[in-house]
């Protein structure tokens, strides 16, 4: 059963990811992007990580995906993007090829006799008790306390950089 | 249950796509996309690792590594704004110089 959902949801993603690297307007790989990310929350589900699927909902479908077609359609590409992307074939042939070589490398890297180490406190009967988003809160607001106030620097200063950056400069 | 090497497997296709995508693609929105491609890929892997190692860690990580991309999309986004005004492109082939 949990490799049926496997299966689909890893279908869904990969082949929606390799679709959002194929298409030719930015608009159309913005909504592959979009299912591959729905696809992605629905292995995080699987893998017994409620919180993480629903914020990644929320943060990249709901904010940042909605940024980026919002840029989309602000910059109307339209009249300057007509023309066909200048791939070189021999780039593409080299590069598939290199591609393919990362990938095996990373496939014999990670194969079925990888060994883990220690296990950690939550396995998968206490987080049913406790529940998953209680014990993220509870490491994330304890022990990861001041690197989660660190983030929020990071935010305002990104916030400021694209204000400064997208403004109209005034004549 | 389905064992870990296959989500590492599927997280390292993600991977591969989003750096094909860098390499290949010309569109600097494109070349964004495939970067928060890679990025998820990633935190793909914190998840399946966080889940087989009963350990909660990798979860908060996941939490900085979307922080970070979401401040990574709005500063980029806003370079994206600010080239296409000067340079009436977003073809990273066609912007080579750094003024003018």
């Amino acid at each position: 059963m949990e490799w049926i959902f496997f299966l689909a949801f890893g279908l869904v993603a990969a082949v929606a990811a390799v679709a959002m690297v194929l298409q030719r307007s930015p608009i159309y790989s913005a909504l592959y992007l979009i299912l591959a990310l729905f696809a992605q929350a629905g292995l995080y589900i699987l893998l017994g990580a409620e919180l993480i699927a629903a914020v990644h909902i929320i943060v990249y479908a709901g904010a940042i995906m909605v940024l980026f077609l919002f840029v989309i359609m602000l910059l109307d590409l339209g009249r300057t993007d007509r023309s066909p992307a200048r791939v070189k074939p021999v780039g593409v042939i080299v590069g598939t090829v290199l591609a393919g070589l990362l990938l095996a490398e990373l496939a014999v890297g990670v194969g079925p006799q990888i060994v883990l180490g220690p296990r950690g406190a939550y396995d998968p009967e206490v987080l049913r008790t406790v529940g998953n988003t209680r014990a993220v809160g509870r490491i994330l607001f304890r022990e990861y306390l001041i690197p989660f106030e660190l983030t929020s620097l990071i935010l305002l200063t990104a916030m400021v950089g694209a204000m400064v950056l997208a403004k109209r400069k005034v004549e | 249950m389905v064992p870990l090497w296959a989500y590492l497997l599927l997280s390292a296709f993600l991977f591969m796509v989003g750096v094909v995508g860098v390499a290949t693609r010309r569109n600097a929105l494109i070349i964004f996309m495939a970067i928060e491609l890679m990025l998820n890929a990633v935190n793909l892997t914190f998840v399946a690792f966080s889940r087989f190692l009963h350990s909660l860690d990798g979860q908060v990580f996941v939490f900085f590594v979307m922080t970070v991309a979401a401040a990574e999309v709005a500063v980029g986004l806003a370079i994206i704004i600010a080239l296409f005004r000067t340079a009436e492109t977003v073809n990273v082939d066609e912007v080579r110089l750094l003024k003018g």
